[in-house]
């Protein structure tokens, strides 16, 4: 038997991490994070996934790239699963096809993507695809409503046709809400997402309760302000409550506030770094703030 | 844009200070020793520029349009486009003020004004003095290692820088018009990323544009005053 060379490279990748094929979890220590079920269809996803905007973009760097497939490997050892990407972050949907390629087939990986274009959404999808190296999408995106008529329609039909399993919109930083709570009610969407986090709290109002509502799963973006947070908070001591839920730094404490949403699905902050993706996933496991203590999370993080 | 007026300069930034930093170095160890040959034709070119033959500026002009084209092609196109998508179309902008360059340098006799004790005439040659030999110490004076300094004919920041100074000197007020939008946007651009990424160039990147602006007004309110004659 003759295997085609790209077979091959594809089999090495595979032995070389034969653990994560196994199981995605061999090597993970800690408990399951917790899994939340995206409303209109039952599927049960993890709490927390991997954004990468910025923190992927490293292009042709070859030491960069390897420390993404290093990030890439923790996060699925940790059980994580989304991994969101769009055609806006530069290299960074090729890099995500590197590590995916470079772990092997098995990589449990929940992709989600978009389509961010005013012209040809069909061939930019595709190139999306080709470049993660994945036979279709799970979640594809209409990125911050840019021409989404016109992009809504093909992802309807792709999700038809089987191409892709979820269809959503975008938004970020409360731009554009009132469009968006239009779109939620006219259109029939699987997911929203859009910026949540103690700071950040506008989508409170309606849209999480309106998502809630209409079945529709919601992801969160920039749950760090894009890393502002959490340097405004390094080296500050956490609060005494923090341990009543087991968060052990002010990330942990920040996804335990988002996540315990009820109308939230899954945050997805963005890491250069293995400890924080491991921190990210370990923040979704254990107990979550109730009401009470999600206000103090609020207000301790309101100055920050 | 929607609701443009909630965009920061920041949302606009896609990559990390570190992975800019990498790219510099990895493209100038794969030049190196060509730093050094860039640094020479513009010297050269500088010497040409005031020569006494006053045709010897179209040499200064080709040298500069032909490093342009070759910034264009081996970092924007080749390396910068990869990890930001202003790049890709700052590379045929780079390219077509190349040549427009080295078309000026081909059709014109005599390209440039002659260098003269006039502020117009000397803020034009310390802005490319400044871009050419200045700028590349930036790197080093703040700590950074060699290999992260920037040279023009080889990045296109103090490239630009160094061709506004040129352009301040070319003698067709139409060709000036011209050639100084893809030198001058690039220039603001470079400089508000570099702030944004909080690397020391941002400051030589303004005072460069300062630079070109005092060079600019110079010339303009020396031509009213021979008008006023
Ligand atoms: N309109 C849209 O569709 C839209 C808009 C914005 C964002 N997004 C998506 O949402 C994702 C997340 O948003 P974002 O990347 O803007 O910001 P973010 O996730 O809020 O913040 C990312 C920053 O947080 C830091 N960080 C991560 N984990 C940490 C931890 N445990 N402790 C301390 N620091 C930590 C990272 O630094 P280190 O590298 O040092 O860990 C990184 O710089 C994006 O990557 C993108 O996929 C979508």
């Amino acid at each position: 038997m003759s295997l085609r060379p790209d077979r091959r490279m594809v089999l090495g990748g595979a032995a070389a991490s034969a653990a994560l094929v196994a199981s995605p979890r061999g090597l993970a220590q800690g408990p399951d994070p917790m899994a939340k079920t995206i409303p209109s269809s039952g599927e049960k996803i993890p709490a927390v996934g991997l954004g990468t905007w910025i923190t992927f973009n490293v292009g042709e760097d070859a030491g960069l790239r390897e420390d993404c497939v290093g990030v890439m490997r923790a996060f699925f050892e940790a059980g994580g699963r989304m991994i969101d990407s769009s055609p806006m972050y530069g290299s960074a949907q090729a890099v995500v096809g590197h590590g995916l390629k470079a772990l092997g087939p098995g990589a449990p990986v929940f992709s989600a993507e978009k389509v961010w274009t005013s012209s040809d959404g069909p061939a930019q999808i595709e190139e999306t695809r080709r470049r993660w190296g994945v036979r279709r999408f799970d979640l594809l995106q209409v990125h911050n409503l840019l021409s989404w008529e016109k992009h809504l329609e093909t992802l309807q039909a792709m999700k038809q046709s089987g191409r892709a399993r979820y269809i959503g919109i975008t938004t970020s930083e409360g731009r554009r809400h009132r469009d968006i709570e239009k779109i939620v009610v006219e259109r029939p969407l699987d997911f929203l997402q859009l910026t949540y986090n103690p700071v950040d709290r506008e989508a409170e109002q309606r849209l999480l309760p309106l998502a809630k509502e209409r079945g529709v799963a919601v992801i969160v973006n920039r749950p760090f302000r894009q890393g502002d947070l959490t340097q405004a908070l390094e080296g500050e001591d956490l609060p005494g409550f923090a341990a009543e839920i087991g968060a052990k730094s002010w990330a942990q404490l920040i996804l335990k506030f988002i996540v315990s949403h009820p109308a939230v699905t899954c945050a997805i902050p963005a890491t250069t770094s293995v400890d924080h993706v491991r921190e990210n996933l370990a923040a979704v496991s254990g107990a979550m703030p109730d009401e009470a203590m999600r206000e103090k999370i609020a207000e301790r993080l309101a100055d920050a | 844009m929607s609701e443009w007026w909630t965009y920061r300069p920041s949302d606009f930034l896609m990559f990390s200070p570190r992975v800019y930093e990498r790219l510099i170095e990895t493209h100038n160890m794969a030049l190196w020793p060509w730093q050094l040959v860039a640094l020479g034709v513009v010297l050269a070119a500088l010497g040409l520029a005031w020569a006494k033959r006053p045709a010897d500026g179209r040499y200064a002009l080709a040298g500069f349009g032909l490093g342009l084209v070759w910034v264009a092609w081996s970092f924007l196109w080749g390396r910068y486009a990869g990890i930001n998508w202003v790049a890709a179309y700052a590379a045929p902008a780079f390219l077509i003020e190349g040549l427009g360059l080295v078309a000026l340098a081909v059709l014109s006799k005599e390209p440039l004004l002659p260098l003269r004790r006039e502020p117009a005439s000397i803020l034009a040659a310390v802005l490319v003095l400044f871009a050419a030999f200045a700028y590349p110490l930036a790197a080093p004076l703040t700590g950074q290692p060699w290999r992260a300094s920037e040279v023009a004919g080889v990045m296109p920041d103090p490239s630009a820088l160094a061709t506004l100074g040129l352009v301040a000197l070319v003698r067709s007020r139409a060709a000036v018009l011209a050639l100084t939008p893809v030198p001058l946007l690039w220039s603001l651009y470079a400089a508000m990323t570099l702030r944004t990424l909080g690397a020391a160039e941002a400051w030589p990147m303004a005072g460069g544009i300062a630079l070109f602006l005092a060079a600019a007004a110079a010339r303009m309110l020396g031509k009213r005053r021979t008008f006023g004659h």
